[in-house]
């Protein structure tokens, strides 16, 4: 079938407005890193040497480079863990919660279970991972789907229900009495840690994120439940009337959601930190749900964005360290990038 | 012993809710033009953080409460250009809004961490103050604390009963009949988020003046959410919203009192009640409340063209 010369011409004019576009878009970034500068200009850094201290060190050397991988892997998942709920306008803030209770799942089956062999516990410890995250996400899909409370206030305040949760048992119960005053769990046998690559921090973790975008990536574009999600996005009422049970979606949509953040909390329970401490993540579903809104939702901009902003994530760790930063001060330019992606994809949806 | 008790739970509770209540207020404001902020949680944290720097700078916490109250609309403007201007999406901008809060708030208030202040002074009420029981709990707080209930009927007034109130809640309710009543949604939308921020200001200042009379970073510990679910509880009505603040103020007080007479259970099970407390309410309260949210609430006004 031909275009008319309208379609083309539309076509042309959108392709050129694509352009332009990126060419703003990064501009904006780049507006971004520079309000951070003045900012830390204003409290008496010196921000050039603090953005090169941020990139040589994360880009500058392998094992740097290698630290960016290992922070993309839990990123990745929270990024979907929010880019999942969203196909249905569902917006999960609870990645934070649901990591914490993934990895509370986890480390119960690694205290345990430990007796089993590796080949049975890990994927075991995986399963308890997404159930736990997955179960927190749904009361907050349940709650939403009886239109009780918007999961978006639901999943804000289960965020930190789920960290006290943590704490309580790392302190009470689970705490080791070995290791003095630390609060943390007994370290975790080794057919529960997830191996890693020679001399570097790289797990075998990082298979997941791979798996999951491709996995998600296939059913949205050629499944029928893709289909289902996407008319339930376009036209709620429509779908409704088509037979669609959006509610069920919502419960099942919440709970993949929350299942993928707490897999990325498994993966750092046993890869990362080897037991449970409360000190599990630095803002990785926080930061997550920044990546996802950032990529839209599309698998390959969350790998993208994840890796912009684990440099970020990176960045911070450096300015508190060698810049006498505070750790969370690293959150304004999160905030600043955040910002200028909102107000380019600002005036979508809306009444008129 | 238990009269003590009580009484130490209700003047916990008032201390507790006032900063919910000035939240709460503002969020009511904002909420009435149609605007959703779930960054008040970060105008809050831009609030104690200014208005205790400030109080170590000047030693003046009145001095304090200005600079907070001025610091919050400010930073709430930064979020009104987001949603009215930009156009976008108010959820996520409110977030957004929180992490540049929590990241400014820590960047500032870190060489105060330590400080001390005296903080806002005890206001005491001639022979009020004196009566045996009501005196100490009723009338032995500073002046925010006594401000906050006739501020919140300031504010049912200005939303009621004036023609400003009117067209504002015209605007969160349908905004192009009140763009062609002659009314710009867009400034109304701007002032509304403005007061909001200046209330939201003094919810922040009032936490780290005479709450906590310190700064920590992150000291909220999501009380904007709070007050952001409280805001859904009050039926978006600045008088029930005393009423709700109360309550959740006698949820944080509770925790506080248990903990400091050693009931035995963890102090991270108590630290749960107000979120769950916020939770629950929620949900009993959720079936009814569809019918009297603002009709354009978190919908963005896209002009008449």
């Amino acid at each position: 079938m031909g275009l008319t010369a309208e379609q083309a011409n539309e076509a042309f004019r959108t392709r050129k407005k694509w352009w332009i576009k990126s060419i703003r878009f990064f501009g904006l970034f780049g507006f971004a890193f520079l309000v951070f500068a003045v900012l830390l200009l204003a409290f008496g850094k010196n921000p050039v040497k603090a953005y090169a201290d941020i990139f040589s060190s994360t880009l500058g050397s392998t094992y740097g480079f290698s630290e960016i991988l290992v922070k993309m892997i839990p990123l990745t998942l929270t990024a979907a863990a929010v880019a999942v709920p969203s196909r249905i306008w569902l917006i999960n803030v609870g990645g934070e919660g649901q990591l914490y209770i993934g990895a509370l799942f986890a480390t119960w089956g690694a205290l345990t279970l430990n007796t089993l062999p590796a080949w049975i516990l890990l994927p075991l410890l995986c399963v308890l991972g997404v159930l736990g995250g997955g179960l927190w996400a749904s009361i907050s899909g349940i709650l939403r789907a009886r239109g009780w409370v918007s999961e978006t206030i639901s999943t804000l305040l289960m965020n930190y229900v789920a960290i006290l949760l943590v704490n309580f048992f790392v302190f009470g119960p689970w705490k080791d009495p070995e290791s003095a005053n630390y609060p943390q769990t007994a370290e975790f046998v080794s057919a529960a840690t997830l191996p890693s690559f020679a001399g570097t921090r790289v797990h075998a973790g990082f298979v997941f994120p791979l798996a999951v975008l491709i996995l998600l990536y296939f059913v949205l574009s050629r499944t029928r439940w893709g289909l289902e999600m996407r008319a339930i996005g376009g036209n709620p009422e429509a779908a409704r009337r088509n037979g669609i049970s959006i509610s069920r979606y919502m419960i099942l949509l919440m709970f993949i959601g929350g299942g993928l953040a707490g897999l990325a909390g498994m993966i750092e329970v046993s890869a990362i930190q080897g037991r449970l401490r409360p000190s599990l993540s630095p803002g990785y579903g926080f930061v997550g749900f920044l990546i996802s809104w950032m990529a839209g939702g599309n698998p390959l901009g969350i790998v993208a964005a994840a890796f912009l902003l684990a440099i970020v994530t990176a960045g911070g760790d450096i300015l508190q360290m060698a810049h006498g930063l505070p750790g969370s001060a690293v959150n304004i330019l999160n905030a600043l990038i955040l910002f200028v992606v909102l107000s380019r994809q600002g005036g979508k949806g809306g009444v008129k | 012993m238990i009269g003590s008790s009580l009484q130490g739970l209700l003047s916990g509770s008032i201390m507790a809710g006032t900063p919910l209540l000035y939240a709460t207020l503002g969020e009511v404001m904002g909420e009435r033009a149609g605007i959703v902020n779930l960054g008040l949680e970060g105008v809050m944290l831009m609030g104690a953080v200014v208005g205790f720097s400030t109080t170590v700078k000047t030693g003046d916490p009145a001095l304090g409460v200005l600079a907070a109250a001025l610091a919050g609309a400010l930073f709430n403007t930064i979020f009104g250009f987001l949603v009215i201007e930009r156009r976008a999406n108010q959820l996520a901008s409110g977030l957004a809004l929180m992490f540049c809060g929590v990241g400014l708030s820590a960047l500032i208030g870190a060489p105060y961490i330590g400080s001390q202040i005296k903080g806002l002074n005890e206001v005491r009420i001639p022979i009020l103050s004196d009566l045996p029981v009501a005196g100490t709990t009723l009338f032995h707080y500073d002046i925010l604390v006594y401000l906050v209930v006739p501020i919140a009927i300031l504010v049912w007034w200005a939303l009621f009963y004036t023609r400003w109130g009117l067209s504002l809640r015209a605007v969160g309710e349908k905004p192009t009949a009140a763009f062609a009543a002659g009314k710009n949604p867009y400034r109304l939308q701007y002032q509304a988020l403005f007061i909001a921020g200046l209330l939201g200001g003094i919810a922040g200042a009032h936490l780290s003046l005479a709450v906590a009379k310190t700064w920590a970073e992150w000291m909220t510990a999501g009380r904007g959410f709070v007050a952001v679910a409280l805001v859904i509880f009050s039926k978006w009505h600045p008088l029930r919203a005393i009423a709700g603040a109360l309550l959740f103020g006698g949820a944080i007080a509770l925790q506080l009192q248990m903990q400091a007479r050693g009931v035995p259970v963890s102090p991270f099970l108590l630290d749960m009640l107000p979120y769950l407390l916020s939770l629950g309410v929620l949900a009993v309260w959720g079936g009814a409340r569809r019918h009297v949210a603002p009709a354009s609430l978190g919908q963005i006004f896209r002009g008449t063209e």
